[in-house]
């Protein structure tokens, strides 16, 4: 499948090692030489240097062959532009837009229309929309929710004074006393599939799979309070606070936002009437206290800067704030970030290329097709949701019969809205939905991938 | 430093040559010749046994790190062994007794140069000389690049490129499609369809099968070994005119073909290395033929002579229909100006390249424009677009290496004592692959008269014209070998 990539920033750089990984034939557009030659050399794609929303441009990088442009550029007009213009020179077109400007967030809908794009994706909404759920389980580093929210897997840390410290996996049902799942392990940079024998150890990375109604009782019984958020600080005031605001406040939390820019102040005073909005210098240790951060249950730091974000944070945690979220636009920082307090982190590019990677699997094959992918301990594995339909093989013969390939794990499967952790006896059925976590270079596009037949 | 990648490399690389040497053992075989035969046999047990040990050493190799530097290391140190590998057949057969004659062989071979140390081709066998017109073939595209369209190596990532950039020709190389196993297919899917094409014209002619595939051969890689002492002059009008036209069509970039495959003709003809090429070609063969029209009974005998020597020398293969040595000194000298601009960048041909000359003049010609106007400000157009300041200024010391690489090793050479004529077009012939130069080396002559030490200076000319001289150069920096 041919795919342009148009824009070689953070959004388009992780796309284009993820999908050029996945085997497919990419084409990179950006006005930045210097950025495109170190792309070249990490990645097996082809480059094109100039404006990707210029006709010549985009007949010189292909458009006329192409399956899938993603435009990705830095201003949303450019992005628009370049949609439109490659869609009327190839209608076959199938057209990515990233859209980040709040003020065209209530147009996406016509826009789609408007400018024939299959498909919108705004990371910074996708971030607010992932601070908002994290906020609502604090203890949980990561929460990827499958079935229509009805199973989760969700991210913990286990801390050296843990009820789950040096426990063996088989012992685990005893302590949590409710159906879980341990289907990842990440302790340093290595991540691997557990088994019963298994010991957890301090500073681990466990993910485990609930159904969504057992979250708060998972987290009573292993020992971590569990006291909703009543209160957030917002560090920085840019599209993620904006949109977390937005939805925090129907939820009645009480939310206040940092914000340095002065005009900036104003204009989320504007928009956001109902928000405390303090005019100050979060870098400043005198503003964070004067603002009371120490009396917050939660505090978000979503500034523009990644270390401005680690150092926040990093100060919240000696403070004691219970809950920290913190939000890291780069991606490369994963195995420094987890070595730190710094709490959940949410990083915008991971979602948007998430949903983006997703549609393109999904284009990919037309049926059985993933309904969501996850990238769960930084990157190592990746959840899979998949429905089960009239193609998928060996269905209604229980699992321990059947042989599924090696790194691969079946985590859930939900029927008829009641949703189980799969033994030996369980089976597939039409209609159910499964998630599937595989490690390593196993990739699964159809359900029928997981079967080693 | 990535060792363990780079011994996976060189061992699949040598991999590669030892299966190709299978034509030839079966030929020996097929001739009786057991002699050469069981020469090209223990060759391939050395080199199954040293594939066995290195991949042995690098099974446990990691992925990652694998740059510029490896990239360079890679292709300028697996030459220097397939060379090393290649020379052996000779050896052990006893028709090149000599270690470093044969080792001068097989690098004139393999960096497509065509010169020679044997005083007379004739006698060898057929196997051996299957084998020397094959390594033009092989070392005209790069055998890397063969590995890269064969082999998945190291998969997904982009570090390929530096492999396709240290062995390519020009100072601009880059992919032809997204995917480089795929680029390296369609270079070498093109290079086939191009050698077969000339195989068959030359069949049509009337040419013995052994004897065309190895000047096809000795053609595609732009080469210049041919089964005779008298190269091509025995043949006839019509077989020189196919060799004429397809030295050419060899000396022209493969990208350019890449566009008339997508029928982008457009871009084809508007591409300016080519329209150099071309207009050069032309112009010098027209000049010759006036400036030797009374050496021949007809305008057009000299004509036909002037367009195959000027072809020859321009795309550095190095056959000959006639004697250049002899010709006045002004065609003498514009086949000398020819030997050093050379063919086009990204083909199979050697010389400073077109590609480069043209990147020079233009920025010469933005010099004086700067003298003339020092406020002017001005950017130099290539076929689509701009030049990158950065590609001027790696052009530019280019030629100051290419220099000081060219007057070393004629200082080195010319302790033999040999006429300054004789040292100079010898270097200038194995340092842009071309193979036969002026007075001894001339068309008739060879290089069998140089010392040892002299042949070991003009091997090293001819594997760092071929690979365009830095990856030679970086292995004898003390530090490319640091660990960081």
């Amino acid at each position: 499948m041919n795919i342009i990539v148009a824009g070689n920033g953070k959004v388009g750089s992780t796309l284009t090692r993820q999908l050029s990984a996945e085997g497919y034939d990419l084409t990179l557009i950006d006005s930045n030489p210097k950025i495109l030659e170190s792309t070249v050399e990490l990645c097996d794609v082809m480059v094109y240097e100039g404006n990707a929303a210029s006709m010549s441009v985009l007949r010189h990088a292909g458009i006329k062959e192409a399956d899938l442009l993603i435009a990705a550029a830095g201003a949303d007009e450019v992005n628009l532009l370049c949609c439109a213009t490659a869609h009327r020179m190839n209608p076959n077109l199938h057209t990515i837009a990233r859209i980040r400007n709040p003020e065209y967030a209530e147009q996406i809908y016509s826009m789609r229309e408007i400018f024939a794009l299959s498909m919108i994706v705004n990371p910074e909404r996708q971030a607010a929309a992932e601070i908002a759920r994290l906020l609502q389980f604090p203890g949980f580093l990561k929460r990827d929710s499958f079935a229509k929210g009805r199973i989760e897997i969700v991210e913990l840390k286990i801390e050296p004074n843990s009820k789950l410290c040096d426990v063996a996996l088989s012992d685990l049902g005893n302590i949590i006393k409710c159906s879980v799942l341990v289907c990842m392990v990440a302790r340093g940079s290595v991540a691997f599939v557990p088994d019963g024998q298994f010991i957890l150890r301090a500073n681990d990375r466990i993910f485990v799979t609930a159904p969504t109604n057992n979250l708060a009782l998972l987290l009573k019984n292993i020992g971590i309070i569990t006291k909703r958020s009543d209160s957030v600080m917002i560090v920085g005031g840019g599209g993620i606070s904006y949109y977390l605001a937005q939805q925090l406040e129907k939820t009645g939390i009480y939310v206040k936002i940092i914000e340095k820019d002065y005009e900036r102040c104003r204009h989320l005073a504007t928009l956001l009437p109902n928000i405390e909005i303090v005019h100050g210098d979060a870098s400043h240790k005198a503003t964070l206290e004067s603002e009371r951060i120490d009396k917050f249950d939660s505090l978000v730091t979503a500034t523009g800067m990644d270390e401005m974000n680690m150092m926040i944070s990093l100060y919240g945690h000696t403070l004691g704030v219970p809950q920290i979220i913190t939000k890291i636009s780069h991606v490369y920082s994963d195995e420094i970030i987890h070595n730190l307090p710094v709490g959940s982190v949410v990083c915008p590019t991971t979602l948007c290329t998430n949903s983006i990677v997703r549609y393109v699997r999904a284009m990919r094959n037309q049926t059985g097709a993933a309904l969501s992918v996850h990238t769960i301990a930084d990157g190592h594995a990746e959840a899979t949701e998949f429905s089960v339909d009239a193609n998928t093989l060996h269905c209604g013969e229980p699992l321990k019969t059947l042989k599924t390939k090696k790194n691969v794990l079946i985590v859930s499967i939900t029927r008829a809205g009641r949703t189980e952790i799969p033994n030996g006896n369980s089976s597939f059925h039409r209609g159910d939905i499964v998630v599937i976590v595989s490690t390593g270079d196993t990739l699964i596009y159809q359900l029928n991938d997981i079967f080693d037949d | 430093m990535n060792l363990k990648m780079m011994g996976y490399y060189i061992s699949m690389l040598l991999a590669v040559e030892g299966l190709f040497m299978f034509p030839a053992l079966i030929l020996c075989f097929a001739d009786g010749d057991s002699h050469a035969g069981f020469a090209f046999l223990y060759t391939m047990l050395i080199t199954t046994a040293i594939v066995g040990i290195l991949q042995l050493l690098c099974r446990k190799r990691p992925s990652k790190g694998f740059y510029e530097r490896e990239g360079m290391v890679c292709v300028g140190l697996g030459w220097t062994i397939i060379s090393i590998l290649g020379c052996l057949p000779f050896c052990f057969s006893g028709e090149i007794p000599h270690f470093i004659d044969a080792l001068f062989e097989i690098v004139s071979g393999f960096t497509t140069t065509g010169a020679t140390i044997l005083t007379d081709v004739e006698v060898i066998s057929r196997g051996l000389l299957y084998w020397r017109s094959f390594s033009h073939w092989l070392g005209g595209m790069g055998v890397l690049v063969f590995l890269l369209a064969i082999a998945p190596l190291g998969g997904k990532g982009g570090f390929t490129i530096h492999i396709l950039r240290a062995e390519s020709t020009g100072p601009n190389v880059g992919k032809l499609v997204p995917k480089m196993r795929q680029t390296a297919s369609i270079l070498y899917l093109l290079y086939i369809l191009l050698t077969v094409l000339n195989l068959i014209f030359l069949l049509i002619g009337g040419m013995p099968f052994f004897e065309a595939l190895c000047i096809a051969m000795g053609t595609a890689g732009t080469g210049g070994f041919g089964t005779y002492n008298d190269s091509i002059a025995s043949y006839t009008p019509y077989l020189q005119g196919v060799c004429t036209v397809f030295m050419a069509l060899f000396g022209v970039n493969f990208g350019c073909y890449y566009l008339l495959l997508l029928g982008d003709f457009r871009r084809f003809i508007r591409n300016n290395e080519l329209r150099m090429y071309i207009a050069i070609l032309l112009l010098s063969t027209l000049l010759i033929s006036i400036n030797i029209r009374d050496f021949y009974p007809t305008f057009w005998q000299a004509f036909h002579h002037s367009a195959f020597q000027v072809s020859s020398i321009m795309t550095t293969t190095g056959f000959a229909t006639a004697n250049f040595d002899l010709w006045p000194s002004f065609s003498k000298a514009i086949l000398l100006a020819l030997m050093f601009i050379g063919a086009c960048a990204g083909s199979t041909g050697g010389g400073f390249k077109c590609g480069r000359a043209l990147i020079l003049l233009k920025s010469l010609r933005r010099s004086i424009h700067k003298v003339l106007n020092p406020q002017k400000v001005e950017v130099i157009q290539t076929d689509d677009g701009f030049l990158d300041e950065d590609v001027i200024s790696k052009t530019a010391s280019y030629l100051s290496a290419y220099v000081i690489i060219m007057l070393v090793s004629f200082l080195a050479i010319s302790i033999d004592g040999f006429s300054f004529t004789t040292s100079f077009s010898a270097v200038t012939a194995c340092f842009n692959n071309i193979g036969p130069g002026f007075d001894m080396v001339g068309p008739i002559g060879n290089f069998s008269e140089f010392s040892i030490f002299s042949k070991l200076v003009l091997i090293f000319d001819m594997l760092a014209g071929r690979l365009e001289i830095f990856p030679m150069l970086m292995i004898f920096s003390r530090r490319t070998w640091r660990k960081y």
